[in-house]
């Protein structure tokens, strides 16, 4: 976890901070340059970062004792030290709601939505930074504004569609998991557009059209060249089509069945039932999230490379 | 545009084929570099009409319907109700109508102190993390795992911590530090407002922080060399070099939030279920409630209608108004 291991910008953006800064090494921690900071700077930003973590780790605490109390101390009186450390809401976990059907189940989805999601906001982005095209403009504000649509507008509208495209082709997408594949790729498709065209806009246009030279087609020069080198934005990409089919419950909770459920609404189950096991259901949600964190803690380096060299331009 | 497509689709090889044997006529390489840019559109361009825009226009239409259950089969057998529903959602004396107009006005008070507090902090975050110091890494991984947990988990875990006798929050605030005299309810009643902006708050904040951090590279480290050169404190060089210099990041990650926390359904869903509380009923709950739970589609759809005339007016206008405040800081 060390600073300079986990986290590199790019080289060109690396190490810029506005001031000389104090190097770890024992013989300059102590030594105050001119140009250092005033405490009242590092007093603020240890009050401020301190409370800030408190903040943003809390939930997680919780999250992890309660997960590993016995059911006796979550149904008295809070406590932040767990009177005795338990594997059992662990084990059952699995009993009390098919929570193995809801994982996989969300697993394929976002897999699938994810992969999907990907090629065709290459190919998207691709299209509208290397073109120059009639509707260029047209299709970058159309796609972008689709974000402002609130789901529950087109929630209806698009089970009516799906169920009316089941009985008249035969093709199951209400209570698929296809159809929700279907639904989440396209949720993370502007954003991943948006972000894919500043990314793939930083990459020299010189080096395809030297492949186009070399006699590559144009896919060619974008498969064996372009995404290459885009390989930061594209992970970043990869990272936030994956949350955002991992974590949606408007869609999952109408358009899916008992056998295609999702987490998103198979955790509820834990909650209906007359007693709330809450240390189940802390256990599940920590076992829910741990794909995802730790896909996202693994890859954040990508995430701000990314976006520093894609949306934030 | 349909009329390049198909001109594309009449050379389906084409883009793949890397270019070996005899070249080709002009005139066909020609047509085939115009079609390539929509052929590559293409799947990104049928999705967003199959998933966003047919069902945005299916939508609207069935606004004017008098869809209930019993059309359900079949919607397009419903019938007309003109602007019927459009006049119940907008009528202000009549219980539907007043209930909207309340719940639009929640909405509008979470929206605004919800963005703007994680705005708030995730500026000061970002801000006060730009130069490295010891645990700088460590601390941004904590500060972005409210983001990456999935909603349904982190808001679990907060609804369990807003639990009235078996909670952290009332352990705290009552037990330990005696601020509250007798443990309140925090998801029914008024205090569920505040449970719900906390918790919006403790999932967002994170996300302004990851933007600005990322808005932070671009700024140039030459400014920040030259305003120390001339004498500029730490705060001054804040005051006049990076935050001005977050304008424009600013102003689009604002305009996501807005759009983000005024649309959120997913966290008061998880937080309160099916009915949130009358304080913290947010306008999507509610437009779900009318449809889902009173099974009266055609007047949810006039009031999906009406929060996204809402949506567009305000976007529309927020976008005018930081381009021409963009104009004239440039000019």
């Amino acid at each position: 976890m060390d600073d300079t291991v986990r986290y590199q910008p790019p080289d060109a953006v690396r190490d810029r901070a506005p001031y000389p800064v104090r190097r770890g090494s024992r013989d300059t921690v102590r030594r105050r340059s001119p140009n250092a900071p005033p405490r009242s700077f590092l007093w603020t930003r240890r009050i401020v970062l301190t409370l800030l973590a408190v903040f943003a780790l809390t939930p997680v605490y919780v999250m992890l004792s309660s997960s590993l109390k016995p059911l006796k101390d979550v149904q008295g009186a809070f406590g932040w030290v767990p009177s005795a450390l338990t594997p059992r809401p662990y084990i059952d976990i699995w009993h009390t709601v098919p929570l193995a059907r809801y994982f996989l189940n969300s697993l394929i989805v976002a897999v699938s939505s994810t992969l999907c999601a990907v090629v065709v906001a290459v190919f998207a982005a691709y299209a509208i930074s290397r073109y120059r095209f009639t509707g260029r403009r047209f299709f970058s504000v159309t796609v972008l504004s689709t974000q402002m649509f609130p789901g529950i507008l087109f929630l209806l509208p698009l089970f009516l569609i799906f169920v009316g495209i089941g009985n008249t082709t035969g093709i199951a997408l209400y209570g698929s998991r296809g159809g929700l594949v279907l639904t989440y790729l396209t949720f993370s498709l502007p954003f991943a557009i948006w972000m894919l065209i500043g990314y793939f806009d930083s990459i020299p246009h010189d080096l395809d059209e030297a492949a186009l030279v070399d006699g590559c087609g144009p896919l060619g020069a974008l498969l064996r060249v372009v995404v290459p080198a885009a390989v930061p934005g594209i992970v970043a990409v990869c990272v936030y089509a994956f949350m955002t089919a991992w974590g949606e419950v408007l869609f999952a909770s109408v358009m899916t069945n008992d056998t295609t459920r999702t987490l998103a609404v198979g955790l509820q189950g834990y909650a209906t039932q007359t007693d709330v096991y809450w240390n189940q259901v802390m256990a599940a949600s920590l076992v829910v999230s741990v794909p995802v964190v730790a896909g996202f803690l693994l890859l954040q380096r990508y995430l701000v490379t990314g976006l520093t060299a894609g949306a934030v331009k | 545009m349909n009329r390049v497509l198909s001109r594309a689709r009449s050379h389906p090889a084409a883009p793949g084929r890397p270019r070996t044997g005899p070249p080709r006529p002009p005139r066909l390489s020609r047509l085939r570099r115009a079609g390539l840019p929509y052929l590559l559109l293409l799947p990104a361009l049928a999705l967003e009409l199959l998933v966003h825009l047919v069902p945005m226009t299916v939508g609207v239409v069935m606004a004017f319907k008098g869809l209930t259950q019993q059309y359900l089969r079949d919607w397009t057998t419903a019938p007309w109700a003109g602007l019927g529903n459009f006049r119940v959602a907008v009528d202000f004396d009549a219980p539907v109508g007043a209930a909207l107009l309340r719940s639009f006005w929640v909405t509008c008070c979470f929206t605004v102190l919800a963005v703007g507090l994680a705005w708030l902090l995730g500026t000061a975050a970002a801000v006060l993390m730009q130069d490295r110091f010891r645990g700088r890494g460590l601390l941004r991984t904590a500060f972005l795992i409210p983001y990456a947990l999935p909603v349904y988990a982190a808001v679990i875990t907060w609804s369990f911590m807003f639990q009235r006798d078996t909670g952290l929050v009332n352990h705290v605030l009552h037990d330990q530090l005696g601020i509250l005299g007798t443990p309140p309810f925090w998801l029914i009643g008024d205090n569920s407002f505040a449970a719900l902006v906390t918790v919006s708050v403790w999932r967002s904040w994170p996300f302004a922080f990851l933007i600005l951090t990322a808005g932070l590279q671009n700024i140039p480290r030459e400014l920040y060399e030259a305003a120390a050169m001339d004498g500029a404190g730490v705060w001054q060089q804040i005051r006049r070099i990076t935050l001005p210099a977050l304008r424009p990041v600013n102003q689009v990650l604002v305009l996501v939030l807005f759009l983000w926390t005024f649309n959120d359904f997913n966290t008061p869903y998880v937080l309160f279920g099916k009915s949130a509380p009358e304080p913290a009923d947010l306008i999507s709950i509610h437009i779900y409630q009318s449809s889902f739970v009173t099974w009266n589609f055609g007047s949810g759809a006039a009031m999906s209608v009406l929060l996204l005339l809402f949506l567009l007016v305000v976007t529309a206008g927020y976008l005018l108004a930081t381009a021409r405040g963009r104009r004239e800081t440039d000019g």
